[in-house]
């Protein structure tokens, strides 16, 4: 058995310690805010919180999870987060969304260690959160947006 | 008297003795010697073999100045990953977000092994001809301060560099078994360390 932290609650799992954090999340645990996207760590759609630091979920096993925190778009709380998510809705930065909890997830480990990131710390931070849609734009607007709020 | 003079001198020599033997015993488990053994050519002899290790793309696609390359091909890592003040990346987007301590990923492939992070600026590999990459190798400055016997211990028990001879499926071993590779590493140390032109 394996033991989970997942947004506060224990969780144990009857799982290979070789499956991929996502799996666990979506299919034993239900947590579906978290997207699965390409599976090979290319875009990002997967992207949690492991003790606080953004984690592609399809490529972090869960024996590598287990005694630490995680935390899913659905076990967000905090000021940063908060300030993330209400930039996001007030810019209306999502299009089809399907990328955007981890982008979310990945804005909010950027603005945790920087609170005034420039244009390229926001890339370089989000270079694994690839958009379909491309509102790379706005999602840069909402992270300044944010930055701003909880200056 | 003097029976008791020749007691103590005797009890010292076999006392010495014990310790001699001692010592050479723990030297011996240490698994270095105390001269050097090999000669210079066979310490170039064995330099030649571990170049082609740390020239392999296994070894030298971390060991690059800004950005990581992947594959046998050695493109630039994709996604973008840069060096960050701690050579693990930044915020968002550091080695720790996919690459596992635990091993290799064999759902989604991708590689893992403690510390998985670039080389340090003082060890840029890329481009280095094998003799320069020598100097560099055993440079103190260039090669986070290590001692001969300290670069052999970090090439035969470091999990990251012995990754390279795992590196899960689609990536080529690199060359030459791992005790092969140690045996080399010995071989170049007590010949020396002696280097190309």
């Amino acid at each position: 058995m394996i033991t989970l932290n997942v947004n506060g609650k224990s969780y144990e799992l009857d799982v290979s310690p070789e499956m991929p954090l996502l799996w666990a999340l979506r299919d034993k645990l239900n947590l579906t805010g978290t997207k699965y996207g390409c599976g090979v760590a290319q875009c990002g759609a997967c992207t949690v919180h492991i003790d606080g630091q953004a984690a592609r979920s399809c490529s972090i096993m869960v024996g590598q999870a287990a005694g630490k925190t995680i935390t899913t778009i659905e076990g967000l709380s905090g000021k940063v987060a908060e300030a993330v998510t209400k930039a996001w809705q007030r810019l209306d930065v999502v299009q089809c969304g399907y990328c955007q909890s981890g982008q979310i997830m990945s804005a909010i480990t950027i603005l945790t260690g920087n609170k005034k990131p420039t244009d390229a710390d926001i890339d370089a931070g989000m270079e694994g959160n690839i958009c379909r849609c491309g509102t790379y734009v706005r999602i840069r607007k909402a992270i300044h947006e944010a930055a701003k709020a909880l200056a | 008297m003097q029976n008791s003079r020749i007691r103590v001198r005797k009890a010292r020599v076999v006392a010495g003795f014990f310790a001699a033997i001692a010592i050479i015993l723990w030297i011996g488990g240490t698994g270095w010697s105390l001269t050097p053994t090999a000669s210079e050519a066979e310490s170039l002899a064995a330099w030649e073999k571990i170049a082609t290790v740390l020239q392999h793309p296994r070894c030298l696609n971390c060991h690059q100045l800004d950005s990581p390359l992947q594959g046998d091909t050695r493109r630039l890592h994709v996604p973008r990953v840069v060096r960050g003040p701690d050579n693990h990346g930044v915020s968002a987007m550091r080695c720790g977000n996919c690459h596992n301590e635990m091993g290799n990923n064999p759902t989604s492939r991708t590689p893992g092994a403690p510390h998985w992070q670039l080389a340090p600026v003082s060890m840029l590999w890329q481009g280095l001809s094998v003799g320069d990459l020598c100097r560099m190798l055993k440079d103190p400055s260039r090669n986070g301060k290590r001692t001969p016997e300290a670069l052999i211990e970090h090439m035969a028990t470091d999990r990251l560099v012995g990754w390279g001879r795992n590196p899960g499926e689609g990536r080529e071993p690199a060359p030459i078994p791992h005790r092969e590779f140690v045996d080399h590493m010995k071989a170049w140390v007590a010949g020396g360390t002696a280097c190309p032109k």
